[in-house]
C-alpha cells in the first residue's frame, strides 16, 4: 500500500535533485566566465551563431508582428474613433509584451535548440570526455561561450525586433490607412517611457537570454549520450526554455507593478 | 564556415546594431535623456489636474517645451504638478499654467500662457495662476443642472 507514496516520493526526490544539479551548473558556468584564459574568441563565435545568423528571422519576424499589430489595431481602434492612438498601442505592447516574448520564442527555436544539439552530440560523440583527459574543462571550453553568447544577443535581437515592428506598423497606418505619421511618432514617443517600459523590455530579454543560456547549455550537457537521447533534449529545450519564457515573463511583469 | 575575421566584423556590426536599436528605443522612443541637468524645473498647483500624467507634454502655442515630472498632492489637498521645461525659455512671473485637451477626447496636456511681466520664472518658481482641467462629467452636470433650472421656471 505503501508503494504509490514511496514512488511519488523518489519522483520528487529524483525532480529536486536535477534542480539541483542545474543550479550547481549555473554556478560553474558562472565561475568558468571569471576564470581565465577568457574565451573570447568562442563567445564571439556564439554570438556569430545564435546572433548575426537570427538576424533575418528576428526582422521578419518583427516586421511581419508589426503589420498585423497594425491592421488589428487599427481595426478595434477605428470603431472608438481612436486611430491616432494606433502608435500609443503598438509601441506600448511591442515594448513590453511582445518584442522580448517572441524574440525569446524564437531565438530558443532558432539558436538555443542548435547550441543544445551541439553540445549534446560532443557528448555523445565523447568529445567531452576528450577535452577532460587532456584537462580542458569543457564548461569552460564548450559551454560558457555558448551560454553566454546567448544571453549576449537577446537583448540586442529583442530591441531589432521592436523597431522593426514599429516600422512595420508604421508602414501599415501612415503608408495604407493614412493616419499622420507626425501624430503616430509623437503619440508613441508620448506614451513610452524609459524606465517604465524600455528598461523593463531591456531586463525581460536579458533574463530570457540567461534563461535560456542556462537551460540549453543544461539539456545539452545532461543529456543521455545517444542520439536518441540528443533529440529528446533539443525538443526539451524548446519547451521547457518556451515554458520558462512565458513563466518568467508573468512574474517580470507582475513584479514590475504596471 | 567564413574566415575568422570576416566573422568577427559581422559579429561587430551586429552588436552595433543591436547597440543602437537599444539607444533609439532608450533616447528617441524612451525618452531618456542623457543630460538631465540644467533643465529648468517649475511648479503648479490646480485643483483638478483630470487626466493629466506623468510624462504629459507641456506646450507654449502648441509648440511642445517639456514634460511634467510627477503630480503630487500638497498639504492642501491640491495637486501639485512639477514640470521639466527648456532651461533657456525666458518665462515672465506672471506666465499662467493651464491643463488643455488636444481634440475632443484626445490627450491631455499643460499649456503655457506667457504673460508681460519683465521679472523671469527660475527654477523652482511656482505658477501664480493656473487653470484646471475642464472635467466632461462637471460640464455635463452643469447642463443637466441648466435644464432642470429651465424646467422649474
Amino acid at each position: 500500500m505503501l508503494g504509490p507514496v514511496r514512488r511519488l516520493g523518489a519522483l520528487a526526490v529524483a525532480r529536486i535533485e536535477g534542480l539541483g544539479r542545474m543550479t550547481v551548473f549555473l554556478g560553474q558556468v558562472g565561475r568558468a566566465m571569471l576564470r581565465p584564459p577568457v574565451r573570447i574568441g568562442y563567445v564571439v563565435r556564439a554570438v556569430y551563431d545564435s546572433g548575426v545568423l537570427s538576424i533575418a528571422l528576428i526582422c521578419a519576424s518583427g516586421a511581419t508582428v508589426g503589420l498585423v499589430l497594425g491592421l488589428q489595431l487599427h481595426n478595434t481602434l477605428s470603431r472608438f474613433g481612436a486611430e491616432e492612438s494606433l502608435g500609443t498601442a503598438v509601441g506600448l505592447s511591442l515594448i513590453r509584451e511582445l518584442g522580448p516574448v517572441l524574440t525569446g520564442l524564437l531565438v530558443t527555436g532558432r539558436a538555443g535548440s542548435a547550441a543544445t544539439a551541439e553540445i549534446g552530440s560532443m557528448k555523445a560523440s565523447e568529445q567531452l570526455d576528450g577535452l577532460r583527459m587532456m584537462a580542458i574543462d569543457p564548461i569552460h571550453f564548450v559551454v560558457m561561450p555558448r551560454a553566454l553568447g546567448l544571453a549576449i544577443v537577446m537583448p540586442l535581437l529583442s530591441a531589432l525586433f521592436i523597431f522593426f515592428g514599429i516600422f512595420g506598423a508604421y508602414l501599415i497606418g501612415v503608408e495604407v490607412l493614412g493616419l499622420d505619421a507626425g501624430s503616430y511618432l509623437s503619440r508613441l514617443e508620448n506614451a513610452v517611457d524609459f524606465r517604465e517600459d524600455v528598461l523593463q523590455s531591456l531586463v525581460k530579454a536579458s533574463v530570457f537570454g540567461i534563461l535560456l543560456g542556462w537551460i540549453a547549455t543544461w539539456r545539452g550537457y545532461a543529456c543521455e549520450p545517444h542520439a536518441v537521447g540528443v533529440s529528446r533534449a533539443t525538443t526539451s529545450t524548446v519547451v521547457t526554455a518556451s515554458v520558462c519564457i512565458l513563466l518568467a515573463d508573468y512574474v517580470l511583469t507582475a513584479l514590475w507593478g504596471v | 564556415m567564413q574566415s575568422s575575421s570576416t566573422r568577427d566584423l559581422m559579429v561587430g556590426v551586429f552588436v552595433l546594431i543591436g547597440l543602437m536599436a537599444i539607444g533609439w528605443l532608450s533616447l528617441r522612443i524612451g525618452g531618456l535623456s542623457l543630460s538631465r541637468e540644467g533643465g529648468l524645473v517649475l511648479f503648479a498647483t490646480f485643483d483638478d489636474v483630470g487626466g493629466l500624467s506623468r510624462r504629459s507634454p507641456v506646450r507654449i502655442a502648441g509648440v511642445r517645451v517639456g514634460q511634467v515630472d510627477s503630480i503630487e498632492l500638497d498639504e492642501d489637498l491640491r495637486a501639485r504638478v512639477v514640470i521639466d521645461v527648456q532651461p533657456d525659455l525666458e518665462l515672465s512671473i506672471d506666465t499662467a499654467a493651464a491643463i488643455r485637451t488636444s481634440g475632443l477626447l484626445g490627450d491631455q496636456f499643460m499649456s503655457l500662457e506667457p504673460g508681460a511681466d519683465d521679472l523671469l520664472l527660475e527654477s523652482g518658481d511656482d505658477f501664480s495662476f493656473t487653470e484646471s482641467a475642464w472635467s466632461v462629467d462637471a460640464l455635463v452636470g452643469e447642463l443637466v443642472h441648466g435644464d432642470a433650472d429651465l424646467e422649474s421656471e
